[in-house]
């Protein structure tokens, strides 16, 4: 597995609209992602980004629109998508090793070692579940999603529960994975800094509908102590607040003052 | 493990009490306190056990009540696992069976004693089916019911990532209904033993109820209360036996 035939799917979503009972949580959503890009979708919680997620994880039906991957229409479950989980979802009575190699082919259990190992968690091999921290567990999650390769890695809030630091240094690692291997990836959140810090594009859905397509023009790795960084949080939260920000960011989508905020890179 | 290890205090601190009484039973029955008629001393039994294994009728005895056992439990306990794993994977056979299997469940399988009798006789057969009704039920309804509560999300997670028909089952629904599987069969080793206990009273020709039946009509006291003493070594060997395996698989739960 050498990271030059690794690459990202496209992902197109077109009207895509989806009901529970007689609840539209979806109402004709458009997106378009590009191979290899990473996005964050944020959102008050039942706004329905979970949903979208798992629609294109193929987890469940759409009720209209399409899904194309690579201009491939999406029919039952997305096998070159990996999700990762909010409450991970480990098998509690598997070890380590063997939930990394659920569903791995028996002859490829050096691919897992070499997972483990990208996570940090070579030494713990051998243990269950239960002994590990919920870092440890999200890490063991990550590895096991990208033992399989996706070209698509959906990330359902999988830092949602876990302290300040360790959070920080999972999206740490999953920029890192991500730059090195450059699969397309979807980030579910609802932490606005989060989205800014690891996506190139924040997604804020609402009512159904797409109401903010921010591209962030920030190098990597991110600062949060750049002022663009603030301002592009700032600028989000107040749309997702649905108040006017106190200074008009709206110069942030215009990518000709990205030099304004990228003073490192150019 | 950690913590398994005990002390030589915490091993001895359970046998405290049971060694107590059968001190004070056997001294008892020494200054005549406690009647013969009544309550045989300990070592009368002892003496009593040693008897009969010379004379070889123990280990009949025994032999024919352990295979009862053992053979009624296999049946019954198959019967109820497949069972449990058909309705709780499958909707349609739920639909069919679950109702049926319920109602069975309670009639009382003792009750069925006199018929059982009429149908097949005092024989072999009719122990074992009695049974093998007693352990079907609760291996059943724990094995229906570990199934039914396995975590739904842990399914759509295998499902999502690519597993097929049988790895769901041996990886995710099997282990994950597991500890409810164990509580089922070791519910059930007790009913095994109650009610063989009870059909080889009634009508046997052998076994170990029929040898304390037999020892009643002889007024023998200490086989009576050997007998009583032998179920009790049966049922706790037994509960250590599926205690070891619960250990054994339920590993990770620790």
């Amino acid at each position: 597995m050498n990271s030059h035939d690794l690459q990202g799917v496209d992902v197109t979503i077109h009207q895509v609209k989806k009901k529970y009972d007689d609840r539209e949580v979806l109402e004709g959503l458009d997106l378009q992602i590009r191979e290899g890009e990473f996005v964050a979708i944020v959102g008050k919680s039942g706004c329905g980004k979970s949903t979208l997620l798992r629609l294109v994880a193929g987890l469940e039906d759409i009720n209209g629109g399409s899904i194309n991957l690579d201009g491939t229409p999406l029919e039952g479950l997305n096998k070159q998508a990996r999700m990762m989980f909010q409450d991970g979802r480990l098998l509690p009575w598997k070890r380590v090793m063997d939930n990394v190699c659920l569903g791995l082919p028996s002859d490829e259990k050096d691919r897992a070692m070499q997972a483990i190992t990208q996570v940090g968690l070579k030494e713990r091999i051998h243990d269950y579940p239960s002994k590990l921290s919920g870092g440890q567990k999200q890490r063991v999650a990550l590895a096991r999603a990208l033992v399989h390769d996706p070209s698509l890695l959906l990330l359902d809030e999988p830092l949602g529960a876990l302290d300040a630091l360790t959070r920080l240094e999972m999206q740490r690692l999953i920029e890192s994975l991500w730059l090195e291997r450059k699969f397309t990836s979807i980030l579910v959140t609802h932490d606005v800094e989060e989205a800014v810090a690891i996506s190139d594009r924040v997604i804020l859905i609402e009512n159904g509908k797409i109401a903010l397509n921010q591209p962030i023009h920030l190098p990597r790795p991110r600062q949060r102590t750049n002022p663009a960084f603030s301002m592009y949080v700032e600028e989000i939260l107040a749309r997702i607040m649905n108040r006017k920000s106190k200074k008009n960011y709206s110069m942030l989508v215009n990518t000709e003052t990205e030099s304004l905020f990228n003073p490192i890179n150019n | 493990m950690k913590g398994n290890r005990k002390g030589p205090l915490e091993k001895f601190v359970p046998w405290f009490i049971p060694f107590f009484i059968i001190a004070a039973w056997q001294l008892l029955s020494w200054s005549g306190a406690i009647p013969e008629r009544i309550l045989p001393a300990p070592s009368q039994i002892i003496q009593a056990g040693i008897d009969l294994t010379i004379t070889g009728e123990l280990s009949e005895h025994m032999g024919i009540s352990l295979w009862r056992a053992l053979v009624g439990f296999l049946i019954g306990g198959i019967a109820g696992f497949v069972f449990g794993l058909l309705n709780g994977v499958f909707r349609f056979a739920d639909l069919f069976f679950d109702t049926s299997i319920q109602m069975l469940r309670n009639i009382p399988h003792l009750a069925l004693i006199p018929l059982v009798i009429m149908w097949f006789g005092i024989g072999e057969t009719s122990k074992v089916f009695l049974v093998a009704l007693g352990v079907l039920f609760p291996v059943y309804i724990n094995t229906y019911h570990g199934i039914k509560s396995i975590d739904k999300k842990l399914i759509e997670m295998g499902k999502a990532y690519g597993l097929n028909g049988k790895e769901l089952f041996f990886q995710i629904i099997l282990p994950g209904a597991m500890s409810s599987i164990l509580v089922g069969i070791r519910f059930s080793l007790g009913v095994m033993w109650l009610t063989l206990i009870v059909a080889e009273t009634i009508s046997a020709q052998s076994g170990i109820g029929y040898m304390a039946m037999n020892a009643r009509e002889f007024m023998q006291m200490d086989v009576i209360v050997l007998s009583i003493i032998i179920y009790a070594l049966f049922g706790k060997i037994s509960d250590m036996i599926a205690k070891y395996f619960e250990g054994k698989l339920l590993k990770w739960n620790n």
